[in-house]
């Protein structure tokens, strides 16, 4: 079989802090929160009053009214995150073939918006009266479908749904479909848009949030003794992933090779991971084993770090676990304390922040970690400030609800 | 009466389809001059519905090509149920 190389040669991001690689790198790298009171909808009977929201985006300098009424909030930021990263990529459509390109959007809830205007529709003026559009504005595959619509890809696409691992998983499969010969070009990542009046009271409900309204931009403390819950964020990240030889033969400027994808089951519970941190430690292995590298090549991990009680120490338990003497060298961080959980688009603004941080050669840092987890097996968690550190591979990890597991290796490209 | 049901309906045809209500006649036809799709006429149907409080059946629906047409059936709608 014919194995090749695959590289990345564009991001697009749509953040709570910022909607540019401009503004959300430096924000991360120098840990500004974009945690704020929510202003979207009111909050005064919910026990969480903020999240992680986009602020910056007019979708009305982006897409014709006619146009939106088409696009639920979360396919409009892969959209527009997906436009951008095929603009730093400096890829001329007209000029591919893009029966080998394709879109591989995932996205944990899908088109929750519609979801609750339909649904408010529905109880208010019965079954008649919903809208045409409804199920094709939700279903969680509108993102790649419009993407690949408007841009005329006709590869394969197709989202992907693991809750909080969702555009990790988009990524993994994107970077093997490419690998393996699928396609040549594939424009892949997450988008969420979950920060609505159910979605708030459903993560509430299942007691996954931090209620720390007195200080919303503490709330999201990974490793931390104090933390108490996740912060909702919403957004999308894209990466466009191409083979070497393409990227190469149209001389596109390469940003880093993407090297190993794992994946696991804990096969264990709804929503606690397996407390050895078996499923974490399986997909982190799987990934360096796809990659042909040993644990000792890893210089940094973008981890998945929500801030639950439940979960960071049974991350740190598994890089422990895989990494053994190599982990007190690692610097690990977690970049949800800057900018929230952004769930099924998470793992793609997250590598996008791994690529980041290896062109810069800096591990960018966990705010607010004040007083770290003991059960945090003491890791390097890159507490408050960036560390400087030459960063030649690192690793993205990404959990979701249902027990899945994703690990993805990025190393800096060299020809 | 007459002009009344005749503005509403442009305007909803020129929202719908984010154009201006100037350029919505009679004669308009929501396939050939605005390129509406099946989405955009099943949506239209529901604003019209919502709008003159009555139900339109997928046939009668199907029936309805121009702005003109859909006038005259709301119109002849509203006679039968005075």
């Amino acid at each position: 079989m014919n194995v090749r190389r695959v590289v990345i040669t564009g991001t697009g991001v749509v953040s709570p802090v910022g909607c540019s690689k401009e503004t959300v790198w430096p924000a991360v790298r120098d840990g500004r929160s974009g945690i704020r009171p929510i202003t979207s909808f009111d909050t005064s009977a919910y026990e969480v009053h903020f999240a992680g929201e986009v602020v910056d985006f007019d979708p009305l300098a982006h897409f014709s009214k006619r146009e939106l009424a088409r696009l639920d909030r979360f396919v409009q930021f892969a959209v527009v995150a997906a436009d951008a990263a095929i603009a730093e990529a400096g890829l001329d459509l007209d000029k591919e073939n893009r029966d080998r390109f394709g879109a591989f959007i995932g996205t944990g809830i899908g088109g929750l918006h519609e979801i609750e205007a339909q649904h408010t529709r529905l109880m208010e003026s019965g079954p008649n009266r919903t809208s045409p559009l409804m199920i094709p504005k939700l279903m969680t595959n509108a993102a790649a479908g419009q993407v690949a619509m408007r841009r005329g890809l006709c590869g394969p696409s197709m989202s992907v749904s693991s809750a909080c691992a969702s555009a990790s998983h988009a990524i993994g499969e994107a970077f093997h479909c490419v690998r393996y010969g699928m396609a040549d070009v594939l424009i892949c990542g997450g988008a969420e848009a979950a920060v609505t009046p159910m979605g708030l009271s459903g993560f509430q409900q299942a007691k996954a949030l931090s209620t720390r309204n007195d200080n919303p931009q503490a709330a999201s403390r990974p490793f931390d003794l104090h933390r108490d819950g996740f912060v909702m964020a919403e957004g999308a990240a894209v990466l466009v992933l191409e083979s070497l030889d393409h990227a190469q033969q149209r001389g596109a400027t390469i940003l880093a090779e993407i090297a190993g994808y794992g994946a696991s089951s804990d096969a264990y519970h709804l929503t606690l991971p397996d407390p050895e941190g078996r499923g974490a430690a399986r997909a982190m292995t799987n990934a360096l084993a796809d990659a042909g590298l040993a644990p000792t090549d890893v210089d940094y991990i973008n981890a998945h770090g929500t801030s639950t009680p439940a979960g960071d120490d049974v991350e740190a338990k598994a890089i422990c676990a895989v990494f053994g003497e190599h982990a007190k060298n690692l610097a690990v961080s977690s970049s949800k304390s800057v900018f929230g959980h952004l769930l099924g688009a998470s793992g793609a603004l997250e590598s996008a922040v791994c690529i980041w941080a290896m062109l810069d050669n800096v591990c960018p840092p966990t705010i607010n970690l004040d007083d770290p987890d003991p059960e945090c097996c003491g890791l390097n968690f890159v507490p408050h400030k960036p560390q400087e550190r030459q960063l030649n591979t690192v690793v993205n990890n990404s959990f979701g609800f249902g027990g899945h597991n994703v690990s993805l290796v990025f190393r800096k490209f060299e020809a | 009466m007459a002009e009344d049901v005749k503005s509403k309906v442009i305007h909803k045809v020129a929202g719908r389809m984010d154009v201006s209500p100037d350029q919505v006649t009679e004669d308009t036809h929501f396939v050939n001059d605005l390129q509406m799709d099946s989405l955009d006429v099943a949506e239209l149907v529901i604003d019209l519905e919502e709008e003159f409080n009555l139900s339109i059946t997928d046939e009668e629906a199907q029936k309805l090509q121009t702005v003109g047409q859909a006038i005259k059936y709301i119109e002849g709608k509203q006679q039968q149920t005075q």
